[in-house]
């Protein structure tokens, strides 16, 4: 039974159907039918990377600047290997992506044939789901169910591997169905006894604290609405995890900025002392958490998450709430309105009087410095420079990463990609590509380290290719900075390896790319530097030399809890900072 | 706070999933991957019509990672449903294991003897050795095969446990 479409034309009219608008790919002996058919469509535009890594980092910025579902196409063997990281990168991160994989014809599985990689089996553990596609008539079917596994509940990344016959045989088509999935029913909205559970427990609170993250983000733009009112309602502060930034406005006085590893006094301490925490769309991670033995010790916690098998997974909560951020929000914000609690005021004003004393504390406070562009001065002038535009930031791993998180300020959700949970230095160069991809009228940054950036360097090509105006500033003090940072305060100070030696010429590798570079190194000349890279019509590589030699502060040592920070202006013995048991940890 | 000296215990779970290609190596990938135990796994497909299977597993860990391991597999794609055996307090559970054993004299009669008392069938005979078939709880086949040592055990096959809910409701898929 056919339509007299072969596989690869189904690949095509499916992705079509699933609103597809551009892929992310690279092409090989095991997708040339989809291939094949891509160039004679006009509906899907196919964006050529240089590296299957770029593809898939690519689709989640692509992703996560517009909340649809990330696509990529790569061939079997190893275009399929190389896509692993990115996989594995929104696997961590919860983004939606679908990645087709060519794979060698089926009468040849198994055989060790040319190009072939066992990619479900590589990619199991790295996606939420994968298909091996062996029936034509299959195809259809279940590219649509990778869609709506990717996008539904906890997003992430699905592969469907299609053998090189599947793709030439004539297949059944059959459309986007809304028949339910037969075994994947995530549970969107909460249980009701719990919603009223909670709003009781909030609005008894003393002490407390809305601990946000990247589900608020994934709930979609209505979820961060959703968040503003709840904090407005109930005047409480918010902090919010690397990956949650933006779904609170940065700017707004309830906000303490980012917690965790490398967040802010105010927002460590209110954790550690607070009497309620209310958890949205965050996981505990041990980013978050230091030593989870000494974590918000006196705290009744709940915790809302749309995936029961993060509640108790690090923390144990007294309220888990499954569901939906956006609503489970909605459910609370009514419960609240129609029981008009009244609030402790006493006791909260007393608590916003501790918090802003934390506060006073100006835990992000560094020496400025006239002779050398400090890199945490550079973010602020970048922010400064771009906030009122219409702006996109991406970003690689490491120092500037951080600061980056700490510096820049994000009013609105879907604005900042990182890569959290996995920490890969690449994705920012490649995620800016998708996100241009989405956003052409846009201004998209990457702010990059110096090292980070040559792991993908070689898609600024791609950029070129498709006049993808990114801009790349890279924050270059010459050391993998967080490398640096941890052999100072573990090893030491015996920097193994963690220099960035013969580094190439930044401006002359924008030239060979036929982009433009610029390089700064004065402080004084910096905010003319930046505006030039802005007015820039095309790509940009920006050669901004910082400071060497600085740190990032606050820090929480491994293995110590929030209440035990180091500071950037407080004389601390590096070398007794971190514990023996601490060491061991990452 | 987790406390750390949470008290390890043992639990069934019976898990209904989709007979699909690699569900059993996606469930023996979550164990491995995320460093859970594995006591006993069985695992065939019990409904044809609806390719469902039915995975029995027994498991070991503190209470907080045997719920862990529910929501774990629960969020697995093709899984239909999770029920914790041991929770509900109302399992049965049996294992067939398949015993050989070889001797003459009074030790073949004694192995005999104690077959005959712990119900084992004779499944094939020789002169000089017998496979004995047994069925039921773990510990029993445990105590059989301990008792056979002496008397000349060479091989055994189990299947592990099968186990199912008391009561007239089944899993709903
Ligand atoms: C693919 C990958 N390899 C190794 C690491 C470990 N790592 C984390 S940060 C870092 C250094 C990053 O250096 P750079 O990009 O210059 O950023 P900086 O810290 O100097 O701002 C390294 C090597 C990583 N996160 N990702
Ligand atoms: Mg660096």
């Amino acid at each position: 039974m056919s339509d007299g479409l072969t596989g690869a034309e189904v690949v095509m009219r499916a992705l079509k159907d699933q609103g597809v608008e551009h892929i992310f790919g690279y092409p090989g002996g095991a997708v040339l039918p989809i291939y094949d058919a891509i160039f004679q469509q006009n509906a899907i535009q196919h964006v050529l990377v240089r590296h299957e890594q770029g593809a898939v980092h690519a689709a989640e910025g692509y992703a996560r600047s517009t909340g649809k579902v990330g696509t990529v196409l790569v061939t079997s063997g190893p275009g399929a290997t190389n896509a692993v990281t990115g996989l594995t990168d929104a696997m961590m991160d919860s983004i939606p992506i679908v990645c087709i994989t060519g794979q060698v014809p089926t009468h040849l599985i198994g055989n060790d044939a040319f190009q072939e990689c066992d990619t479900v089996g590589i990619t199991r553990p790295c996606t939420k789901h994968n298909y091996l596609v062996r029936d034509p008539d299959d195809l259809a079917r279940v590219l649509h169910e990778a869609y709506y596994v990717a996008s539904n509940g906890r997003p992430g990344p699905v592969v469907v591997d299609i053998p090189k016959d599947v793709q030439f045989a004539l297949a059944k088509y059959t459309g986007p169905s809304n028949v339910a999935h037969k075994t994947y029913k995530p549970r969107l909205k909460p249980d009701q006894a719990s919603v009223r559970q909670a709003v009781d427990i909030i609005a008894n609170a003393k002490q407390p604290i809305l601990y946000t993250g990247g589900g608020v983000i994934n709930s979609g733009p209505g979820a961060s609405k959703l968040l503003r009112e709840f904090a407005k309602m109930t005047g409480y502060p918010v902090t919010s995890t690397l990956m949650g930034l933006g779904a609170f406005p940065a700017s707004d006085g309830q906000f303490l900025g980012m917690l965790g590893m490398h967040g802010t006094y105010e927002a460590n301490l209110a954790m550690y002392n607070c009497d309620v925490m209310v958890c949205i769309g965050a996981r505990f991670d041990d980013r978050i958490t230091g030593n989870t033995e000494l974590f918000s010790p006196n705290s009744t916690k709940i915790h809302i998450d749309i995936d029961a098998s993060s509640i108790n997974k690090n923390i144990q909560v007294d309220i888990p709430i499954i569901g939906d951020v956006a609503h489970v929000l909605e459910d609370m914000i009514r419960v609240w309105k129609a029981r008009q609690p009244e609030i402790d005021a006493k006791a909260l004003k007393s608590w916003w009087g501790q918090v802003d004393g934390w506060r006073g504390r100006k835990c992000l406070n560094y020496e400025p410095r006239k002779d050398i562009i400090m890199p945490q001065y550079a973010i602020q002038r970048l922010y400064e420079l771009t906030k009122d535009k219409d702006t996109y930031i991406t970003t690689e791993v490491g120092q500037h990463q951080m600061w980056a998180a700490q510096y820049f300020g994000f009013e609105d959700p879907n604005r900042w990609m990182t890569s959290g949970g996995l920490g890969t230095m690449g994705y920012g160069l490649p995620a800016a590509l998708g996100v241009q991809v989405a956003h052409p009228d846009s201004l998209v940054i990457d702010i990059a380290g110096e090292a980070s950036v040559q792991m993908t360097m070689q898609e600024m090509s791609s950029a070129m290719q498709y006049r993808l105006p990114i801009k790349i500033f890279i924050l270059n003090n010459e050391y993998m900075g967080m490398v640096r940072q941890w052999q100072e305060l573990l090893h030491g100070r015996r920097y193994s390896e963690s220099y960035s030696a013969a580094l190439p010429d930044f401006v002359k590798m924008a030239d060979a790319f036929g982009c433009t570079g610029i390089r700064c190194s004065d402080p004084d000349k910096l905010d003319d530097a930046i505006l030039e890279m802005i007015n820039t019509d095309g790509p940009v590589l920006f050669d901004c030399l910082v400071a060497k030699d600085a740190n990032c502060f606050p820090m929480i040592p491994s293995g110590k809890g929030h209440h035990e920070m180091i500071l950037g202006d407080e004389p601390t013995n590096l070398d007794e900072a971190i514990s023996e048991e601490g060491k061991v940890l990452v | 706070m987790l406390k750390k000296v949470d008290p390890m215990e043992t639990h069934t779970l019976s898990v209904l999933v989709d007979n699909e290609p690699g569900v059993l190596a996606r469930v023996v990938g979550l164990f491995s991957g995320r460093g859970y135990n594995i006591e006993s796994l069985t695992v065939t497909e019990t409904e044809q019509a609806s390719h469902v299977s039915r995975i029995t597993l027994v498991t070991t860990g503190t209470p907080q990672v045997i719920d862990q391991i529910s929501a774990q597999l629960d969020r697995l794609v093709p899984v239909h449903s999770v029920v914790d055996l041991t929770v509900s307090g109302n399992g049965v559970e049996r294992e067939l294991a398949l015993i050989k054993v070889a001797g003459k004299g009074d030790h073949r009669v004694e192995s005999l003897r104690l077959a005959e008392a712990f119900r084992a069938q004779i499944v094939d005979a020789t002169t000089e050795s017998f496979v004995f078939e047994l069925t039921g709880r773990t510990n029993k086949i445990d105590q059989f095969i301990t008792l056979m040592g002496p008397l000349g055990l060479v091989e055994v096959s189990r299947t592990g446990i099968a186990a199912i809910a008391r009561g007239p409701a089944g899993m709903v898929l």
